[in-house]
């Protein structure tokens, strides 16, 4: 009765963890919409190759799109589990995500290693500027989440994170997915519209 | 239930009463600074030719005064009223996240402490001379700070200063914006929201919109320093013109971000020494939305003079006027809550209206630079310097000052002279007159801004003395002001829970108010709690004891040990030290575990 309002009523009956995450995810868009918008603008703008089909792999960056792809499914179903209190399940499918964050990294990892050695670096011209800060920072937020899911599925290992915390995993989905959707639009405005 | 004390319970401190107070005086202290560098700046100018410092010297002035002013003295001081102020408005306990606010602060303090450190720190980088503060301008423009223009550390110290206050910024901008949307009070529905509440909602969406596409622009201009990129470079096909039009996309939203408080503190001080409601309570609220929005459509007036072609000068000539009516909506409604009212002639009064007066002079200059013809004319000239201290100082300080009278007693306890705050007021309005008017004169006679002297030649030699004489004046001002504080603080009279007879919730309760704010949260069932209307009588205030013991979250020691990770990463770019990013992160990650897993319940 005398708590703070925090934790247990809010004026919008959503809980503020997850109310302040949808407002970081609405700052995140301005964020990486002015990554994509500068790719935009300096598209062929670049004075000196290679150009963006010299060197772009479309179809191995579409498997690591499906892995990132998959790797969303994986959080649903670490969630639902979380949510119906089958642990062991949720540790197994919170693993899965992270793994699969892992090996998107590892698949722009290759990339990045076989573009520097087909001579384009991130000062090579405009879209090696371009295109790595944007991939990057990207990569960057998935290997948060990486180290989030981790942190969570080791929590889940040692028996401190149940339904009760189905919050937190529901949030980190949120960032997750998030991350995921941001992906697509970059695969589609940088790999699939040359 | 007593209050903790000593140095430990501030370090730790997750109360958003002590955490706003260490917002103002740390904020204060940046605006003496950036208020010493504006006067050894008029000092300089005072006479033609003059020698008191170099053109070197002079550019880090101008160029500190403005993004001190901006960054470190005005934002943060609305921030210490959000975080003192809008809690007890919405009848809260604290913030939502009461440690990510204690983050906020250190953050602030600290990137505040890593852009000033470069007044002292040249001999580190072999600069020899003392100072390598910023020297590009408070706008930053590229390409005069790539490296092959601007090659010290100089531009450095900017460009990673602002990444890190802008962290600050943005964490704190998602912690109000659920404070204010989630712990309201029961029956605080969203029309119900003090003016100022309303108005911190709204700079809050700016803030964490508008962060992200300078923090983008900085990171680009950080890429082409240090790793060899080409995102403003011509030679590379890229263009300056990008830093224009990622700065103005945030900086104009910035300009709103800055006087949207104060524009809030000034409507709800004028209906309470009116004794009457805010007059258009809603259409001051909706136009504080409407400027939000429109705020986003109007930065390329700041790029007139760069050629865009008649169609989008036409286009962003008009958006510019078109903001001008919610703004003079505002006006109109502040004026008609003084009409008739039956009018209390308080400090705080004086600088709201003092506020409404100088902001439409400033406002009517910002509507004759919408007209490109005209804008080319004064652009780059002491015209637009004259039209930014009139809307910034004469607009969001004179409105702060109005909350620093009003609420000081609140957050204090003891009530400012107010002898001594007329004498601040009347000081304060005469000195900025003096040195920014004549500058509307001198701009249009042709003295460019941001040149460190001028010839007699031109014929601004008494207007510039004049300026200089003023903003002596408003330095005065300020002295007085402090001695007033000084003297509070001593032989202040004691204020009681209301000293102002105000209608909002803050006033129900002590002043300065216990930890725990209100010891029973109140249920409000109109938007003038605290007065009598036709329609209603006050509510009661809260009991003075708390009818059952209340939970008030401990402190915290890691939002500041978080905090200390950003700095030193930031160490990393400045002193070419690979290494020290990873302890950087490495002292973030921990900091955020610890947080992350420390029993703390709010």
């Amino acid at each position: 009765m005398t708590h703070a309002a925090a934790t247990h009523h809010t004026s919008m009956g959503l809980d503020s963890r997850k109310m302040a995450f949808w407002a970081f995810i609405g700052s995140e868009c301005l964020l990486f919409g002015s990554l994509i918008s500068t790719y935009l603008v300096y598209k062929g703008r670049s004075v000196v190759g290679p150009y963006p089909h010299d060197i772009l792999n479309i179809p191995f960056t579409s498997v690591s799109t499906f892995d990132l792809l998959m790797s969303s499914l994986m959080m649903v179903l670490a969630l639902a589990a979380v949510q119906r209190g089958d642990m062991k399940w949720g540790k197994i499918w919170l693993f899965a995500t992270a793994l699969l964050g892992l090996v998107f990294l590892g698949g722009q990892v290759i990339e990045f290693t076989e573009f520097v050695h087909k001579g384009l670096t991130i000062s090579t011209n405009l879209f090696g500027c371009t295109f790595f800060v944007l991939t990057g920072t990207h990569g960057a937020h998935v290997a948060v989440g990486v180290l989030w899911l981790l942190t969570l599925g080791t929590r889940a290992l040692q028996g401190k994170l149940g339904p009760a915390n189905a919050m937190t995993v529901e949030i980190t989905g949120l960032y997750w997915h998030f991350v995921d959707v941001v992906w697509i639009v970059i695969f589609t405005v940088v790999y699939l519209i040359q | 239930m007593s209050e903790p004390r000593g140095l430990k319970s501030w370090l730790t401190t997750t109360d958003h009463k002590r955490i706003g107070l260490l917002y103002f005086w740390t904020a204060f202290g940046f605006f003496l600074v950036g208020g010493l560098e504006a006067l050894v700046i008029r000092l300089q100018l005072a006479q033609p030719n003059g020698h008191v410092v170099s053109a070197e010297t002079y550019n880090q002035l101008f160029t500190m005064h403005g993004t001190t002013m901006v960054f470190l003295a005005l934002m943060p001081l609305a921030a210490s009223f959000f975080n003192y102020i809008v809690p007890l408005q919405i009848g809260a306990r604290d913030v939502a996240f009461p440690r990510l606010n204690a983050f906020s602060y250190w953050v602030f303090l600290l990137g505040g402490l890593l852009l000033n450190a470069s007044w002292f720190t040249g001999p580190l980088f072999h600069a020899g001379t003392l100072n390598v503060a910023p020297n590009g301008g408070w706008f930053g423009y590229a390409n005069l700070t790539e490296r092959q223009f601007s090659p010290g550390p100089n531009i450095d110290f900017w460009l990673l200063g602002l990444q890190v206050l802008g962290i600050s910024s943005l964490a704190a901008g998602f912690n109000f914006i659920v404070t204010i949307l989630n712990l309201r009070a029961p029956g605080m529905k969203m029309m119900r929201l003090p003016t100022f509440t309303w108005m911190t909602l709204v700079t809050q969406f700016i803030i964490i919109t508008a962060f992200p596409v300078i923090t983008v622009a900085l990171v680009f201009l950080m890429f082409d320093r240090f790793f060899g990129t080409h995102f403003y470079l011509q030679q590379a096909g890229g263009t300056p013109l990008l830093w224009q039009h990622l700065f103005w996309l945030f900086g104009h939203p910035e300009v709103y971000i800055l006087i949207l408080p104060a524009m809030g503190i000034v409507s709800d001080v004028l209906p309470t020494f009116s004794r009457k409601p805010l007059f258009g309570y809603p259409v001051v609220v909706y136009s504080g939305i409407l400027i939000g929005f429109m705020g986003w459509g109007v930065w390329s007036h700041h790029m007139f003079a760069v050629g865009l072609g008649p169609i989008a000068d036409s286009v962003f000539a008009a958006t510019t006027m078109l903001i001008a009516v919610p703004t003079g909506v505002k006006i109109f409604n502040w004026i008609a809550t003084l009409w008739g009212g039956d009018i209390r002639g308080t400090t705080a009064l004086h600088f709201a209206v003092g506020f409404i007066a100088m902001f439409i002079i400033g406002g009517l200059s910002g509507v004759s630079h919408a007209s490109p013809p005209a804008d080319l004319q004064q652009t780059d000239t002491y015209y637009v310097v004259a039209h930014i201290h009139y809307v910034l100082f004469g607009g969001t300080i004179m409105g702060l000052f109005a909350g620093m009278y009003y609420w000081w007693p609140k957050m204090t306890g003891r009530l400012l002279s107010e002898p001594l705050g007329k004498w601040h007021f009347w000081l304060q309005l005469v000195g900025m007159n003096l040195a920014f008017f004549p500058m509307h004169f001198i701009g249009l006679l042709g003295m460019p801004r941001r040149i460190y002297t001028y010839s007699p030649d031109l014929g601004v030699t008494d207007l510039n003395l004049i300026s200089t004489i003023g903003a002596f004046l408003v330095g005065v001002a300020i002295l007085v002001f402090l001695y007033n504080v000084l003297r509070t603080r001593r032989r202040g009279e004691r204020a009681s829970n209301d000293p102002w007879g105000g209608a909002t919730l803050e006033w129900s309760i002590p002043s300065p108010p216990p930890v725990y704010n209100f010891s029973v949260i109140p249920t409000v069932t109109n938007r003038l709690p605290r007065w009598s209307t036709d329609r209603h009588g006050p509510i009661q205030d809260p009991p003075a004891t708390p009818p059952a013991p209340i939970h008030v979250p401990g402190g915290s020691w890691w939002p500041m040990v978080a905090a200390l990770g950003l700095p030193l990463m930031a160490l990393a770019p400045l002193t070419h030290t690979l290494w020290i990013v990873f302890v950087g992160a490495a002292v973030l990650l921990f900091g955020i575990y610890r947080w992350a897993f420390e029993p703390f319940e709010v």
